[in-house]
């Protein structure tokens, strides 16, 4: 599903976190938002997610205006950066999470949610861990139990954020290849923040570059190489 | 000598620092304990289960548990809905909420009971609608109610506010974003993750909810038999020289605390797996 941001603005205290930011993400795009901490990109997931309200600018999924959306029915799965798992519950228990607080006329039965738990479980490379507790599973798998757990409602469009930073270099990049292919087999519209230009340049279809609340530049990683639109770029990837 | 040797205490001081912890272990917390429970059994079981068992002290037990079982819960909710508000989101005035939470740790109890004397009393602020109306707050149970919910107020929202804090918003967050509602989120992710917590401050309430003499004393007007709690009937027993009595009403009010904590324990030792993998 397609993603449109338009004239986004939203401050924090005093100084603006995001100021004036645009972007049009396409169906089927996956997209990284790169920039120093403090650029806005956070921010500006958490905007589209809805779990920060801009004080101006419009949402946009699709044809559907969700500036007013609250988070829980935008139809979208998130992953945080420290996984934010319940701790109390299984692994099958965290993933049916999506499935079990539906309202009871659209929740699907008993059998139907363990079916489906076991598909995103296999989807994920992590069949047969369902009953553990997260505490028992490593960095790397509790992510890819919080990206199952993301994707148990079928959402059309992903959001992570910084979803490799607390990883090793190892896990982080089986973690990448599976991330892809994922989007790319469930025909996802993926947007992940990262402040690592190498990650964003080598998974993502467009990059686009913060810098104090602003879009710097929004490319394919090629024109960002060769053509950067601002000194700040320049330097950023130097 | 080696090199460790010299961060270990010679077997003499370590075994006098054991001594001392342990004798004043004993002295400040064991021997009052067995010498109120020694002082009510001194007359044999049947003199205590009758000092417990007279009217007077069977209405001050009924009253005791009366008022814990309606302040307990009303600070429960309170405390959690406090400690929510304040470790979940940011507003103004945020540290002068956490000091008004605090206010009842730091203003005597006796204070605190006056206070209410001073709104609801014959002579206060309310006393002549009050009267009019018929109704009975000071030297009633209401009075005895809301001493006790004003003295027991911090410990659950206390107990509360640095774990919901350490924790943050994530876990709610992802529960969010995965479609639950607000009350679906409190009930599965935010109430299971402070449970221990909620406990152990709940029985501290409890705890001192039935304990509570300050407070309590100056809304009771100490009427036998019906507006005396425990620890005031203890009192009462104890001015008329009826030490026996005094002592046995006692033993059973330390008694109660102590299957307060029991029952503590005996709950984190069910769960010490799932709060092992916890932390």
């Amino acid at each position: 599903m397609s993603i449109r941001i338009e004239h986004v603005y939203k401050s924090y205290s005093s100084y603006p976190a995001l100021d004036d930011a645009s972007l049009e993400i396409e169906d089927g795009e996956f997209v990284a938002l790169l920039g120093p901490s403090g650029s806005g990109k956070t921010t500006l997931l958490r905007v589209i997610a809805g779990l920060e309200e801009p004080e101006e600018g419009r949402i946009w999924f699709g044809k559907r205006d969700v500036t007013d959306t609250s988070a829980a029915s935008r139809g979208i799965g998130f992953v945080f950066q420290h996984y934010a798992l319940f701790g109390h519950m299984t692994v099958a228990q965290n993933i049916a999470f999506g499935l079990t607080v539906l309202p009871r006329a659209s929740r699907p039965k008993k059998t139907e949610i363990r079916t489906r738990v076991d598909e995103l479980l296999s989807l994920v490379q992590l069949p047969d861990l369902g009953a553990r507790f997260p505490s028992e599973l490593s960095g790397g798998q509790r992510q890819r139990v919080a990206l199952a757990r993301a994707l148990a409602r079928k959402p059309k469009i992903l959001l992570l954020d910084e979803p490799f930073g607390a990883l090793d270099a190892k896990v982080r990049r089986e973690l990448r290849v599976a991330l892809r292919s994922i989007h790319d087999d469930l025909g996802l519209t993926s947007i992940f923040v990262t402040h690592d230009h190498e990650e964003a340049f080598t998974l993502a279809d467009r990059v686009a570059l913060l810098n104090s609340g602003r879009v710097e530049q929004f490319a394919v990683p090629n024109d960002i190489e060769k053509l950067p639109a601002s000194q700040f770029v320049r330097d950023f990837l130097a | 000598m080696r090199k460790g040797d010299q961060l270990r205490e010679p077997t003499a001081v370590k075994a006098l620092l054991i001594a001392a912890a342990l004798a004043y272990f004993g002295l400040m917390l064991l021997l009052p304990l067995g010498t109120v429970i020694a002082e009510g059994l001194k007359k044999g079981w049947e003199a205590w289960l009758a000092a417990v068992n007279e009217p007077d002290a069977r209405s001050a037990i009924k009253l005791t548990l009366a008022v814990a079982a309606v302040s307990v819960p009303l600070n429960t909710i309170f405390g959690v809905a406090a400690a929510w508000l304040i470790s979940k989101y940011n507003f103004r005035g945020k540290p002068m909420l956490i000091t008004l939470i605090d206010l009842p740790f730091s203003v005597s109890p006796v204070v605190s009971g006056l206070v209410f004397v001073l709104l609801f009393g014959a002579q206060g602020w309310f006393g002549t609608w009050l009267q009019e109306h018929d109704i009975e707050i000071i030297f009633a149970l209401p009075g005895l109610v809301l001493a006790t919910v004003f003295v027991t107020f911090p410990f659950v929202a206390r107990q509360l506010i640095p774990l919901m804090t350490m924790q943050g918003r994530a876990s709610e967050e992802a529960a969010l974003t995965l479609g639950a509602s607000g009350w679906q989120t409190f009930w599965h992710v935010t109430l299971p993750n402070i449970r221990f917590a909620l406990l152990y401050g709940v029985l501290l309430c409890n705890a001192r909810a039935m304990g509570e003499f300050g407070a309590v004393s100056v809304v009771s007007g100490h009427i036998r038999g019906e507006t005396n709690t425990m620890p005031l009937h203890v009192e009462v027993l104890y001015n008329e020289y009826n030490f026996a009595a005094a002592f046995a009403v006692a033993s059973l009010l330390a008694l109660l605390a102590v299957v307060t904590l029991a029952l503590k324990s005996l709950i984190e030792w069910r769960h010490r797996d799932e709060l092992a993998a916890k932390f």
